[in-house]
């Protein structure tokens, strides 16, 4: 069962420029969240700042307990060992073949038999399909396949919490649909706590229980899939329509007079919610909910033609 | 504006502060288990193969050099039966670690921090701390390691490869005395000289292997970035060796009589 990340008041800034500030937002054990942003807000940098690789100006992250924006070096390095990472380019080691890169972690942490970190490696790269190139040097694939990789060296230490940076960028809609379901078997598998910076909107409307949206510094708003993709606040319904009318412009945030101008012009109609990804093998995750729960619980009408199945998944108007 | 014009004018001794803390945290990354030996003597064997031919072929210009000076100059002075003795000293002193010190940090600090800079833009370096594996112990202790094992080595066969050049210009260029060239070897020079030649080229890898991995480490802004922290690791160490040779000849000086007779 994975683990609850709780982080109250998180600030950081590089120098005199403030990235986020004041992000409060509890991370639920064992479920997967997508945080979004446009670029530039700060998303790889909060993600790094959850490892510990960044220190925080101000704010706490406690997982089981330890603070990792005030523990000592030691500590981070234990706690770091529940983690799973994927990098936005895999970050194999460019010396090692992806063999050696995924069973490094158990040969670096613990005393396991090569036949048994054989059997491990082995199963992980089934797991995300590289079976067969294991010899390669990092150098000698392809992106999408070095971000598997990558995946599957995050997954051999039976992590707890899993973060995906930007896991589909620079990938095909076919490759990314396929490691979306990935993504959910995984969950669905190991029960670890899943977090995935994106951009895509695709991703963030099907994958994930939560939804978090980074804008202008702040965290714009957090929570469940349903409640965001049902909302009318304007800087989450642009983002999460890809529409260009609303608060957020080409270069951060629009004027006055842009503002202005698009005063009289009416938001497209919400598009309908689609299904949450379901695992492939049709048995429930343990933190999926009802498609429309939300909704009936909160007495929130969800768009028309939400929840339907086979829909289509186009976004915006 | 006083606070932005302090922090300009105190940035250096930040810069300053920040290597020495790192080398703190290498010397802690000495004692932590397991060493990875095998990542130092893969280190070892990369800088020596780096470092030993360039070493060789600068070695036997400057021994050659100073044969000729020194050979010209204690001619002036009547003093012909110390050639072999004079050209010694000065290699074995200061040419063999000065070598030393212009490839150990021109050919082996170099290729540690572009290993490293390339490491840090890829975010392998973050995806080991992720792992939980400390780059520190892992990475830089045993190439610092490396670099002051290999700094000796080399040390030593400038000082031979020195030796030979010497001869070869002061016997065969200079119409020297062979037997008299080699009976005069120890008439000035002594065993402490080699041993603080030792200890410099010890010091010079260590420096070396600190600033090449710092600034290695510290890259930033992709591949310019590396290029950048490159360069810098070469022209600071220079700065660092040749500082560090004046100062511990210096100090030899002081504490070591010069042998008379």
């Amino acid at each position: 069962m994975g683990v609850e990340i709780v982080v109250d008041g998180l600030s950081k800034s590089f120098g005199k420029q403030l990235i986020w500030g004041d992000v409060t937002l509890t991370i639920p054990a064992g479920e997967i969240c997508v945080m979004l942003g446009p670029s530039g807000t700060g998303k790889s940098v909060f993600l790094k700042t959850l490892i510990g690789l960044l220190k925080p100006d101000k704010g706490s992250i406690v997982i089981e307990g330890t603070d990792i924006a005030s523990c000592s070096e030691r500590d981070l390095y234990e706690i770091r060992k529940l983690f799973g990472v994927l990098f936005q380019d895999g970050a194999m080691f460019g010396s090692m073949n992806l063999y050696d890169n995924v069973a490094f972690p158990l040969r670096e942490h613990t005393k396991k038999s090569e036949s048994e970190i054989r059997n491990i490696v082995m199963e992980k790269m089934d797991l995300v399909g590289l079976l067969g190139t294991e010899d390669k040097l990092p150098g000698e694939i392809s992106g999408g396949m070095r971000k598997r990789a990558g995946i599957a060296r995050g997954l051999v230490l039976d992590p707890e919490i899993v973060l995906f940076d930007e896991p589909d960028s620079g990938l095909d809609p076919v490759r990314t649909s396929f490691l979306n379901q990935l993504i959910v078997d995984l969950n669905a598998q190991i029960d670890a706590t899943f977090l995935i910076v994106t951009h895509d909107i695709n991703t963030a409307r099907t994958v994930p229980d939560n939804i978090g949206l980074l804008y202008h510094k702040h965290l714009a708003m957090f929570g469940p899939r349903e409640m965001l993709l049902s909302s009318e606040e304007p800087v989450v319904r642009q983002f999460l329509n890809a529409q260009k009318v609303g608060p957020i412009g080409m270069s951060e945030e629009k004027d006055a007079d842009e503002l202005e101008a698009e005063k009289d012009q009416d938001l497209p109609p919400l598009p309908p919610i689609p299904m949450q990804l379901e695992p492939s093998n049709g048995i429930p995750r343990r933190s999926q909910r009802d498609p429309g729960s939300w909704c009936k619980e909160h007495d929130v009408t969800p768009p028309p033609g939400s929840f339907e199945e086979n829909m289509s998944m186009t976004t915006g108007a | 504006m006083s606070t932005l014009t302090s922090a300009r004018i105190f940035a250096p001794v930040g810069t300053a502060g920040k290597l020495f803390a790192f080398g703190i945290d290498v010397f802690r990354g000495l004692f932590r288990r397991p060493f990875q030996l095998r990542e130092f003597l893969q280190q070892a064997w990369f800088i020596a193969s780096v470092t030993i031919i360039p070493t060789a072929l600068v070695a036997i210009p400057f021994g050659a050099v100073i044969a000729l000076q020194v050979g010209g100059l204690i001619k002036q002075f009547g003093a012909q039966s110390f050639t072999g003795s004079a050209s010694v000293l000065a290699i074995v002193r200061e040419a063999g670690p000065i070598a030393t010190s212009l490839l150990i940090a021109g050919a082996g600090g170099s290729a540690i921090a572009a290993d490293l800079g390339a490491r840090k833009i890829r975010e392998e370096l973050d995806a080991m701390m992720v792992l939980g594996i400390d780059p520190i112990q892992r990475l830089v202790v045993p190439r610092v390691l490396a670099a002051m094992l290999v700094a000796v080595f080399l040390n030593g066969l400038v000082s031979v490869v020195g030796v030979m050049g010497g001869y070869f210009f002061n016997v065969v260029l200079q119409n020297g005395t062979p037997g008299a060239y080699i009976a005069s070897f120890t008439a000035l020079a002594q065993l402490p000289d080699l041993y603080q030649g030792m200890v410099k080229a010890l010091v010079f890898g260590l420096i070396a292997g600190i600033v090449a991995s710092y600034k290695g480490m510290n890259a930033g802004g992709g591949p310019k970035g590396v290029g950048d922290a490159v360069n810098e690791s070469v022209v600071i160490t220079f700065l660092l060796l040749f500082v560090a040779n004046f100062v511990m000849s210096a100090v030899y000086m002081q504490l070591v009589p010069p042998k008379t007779g």
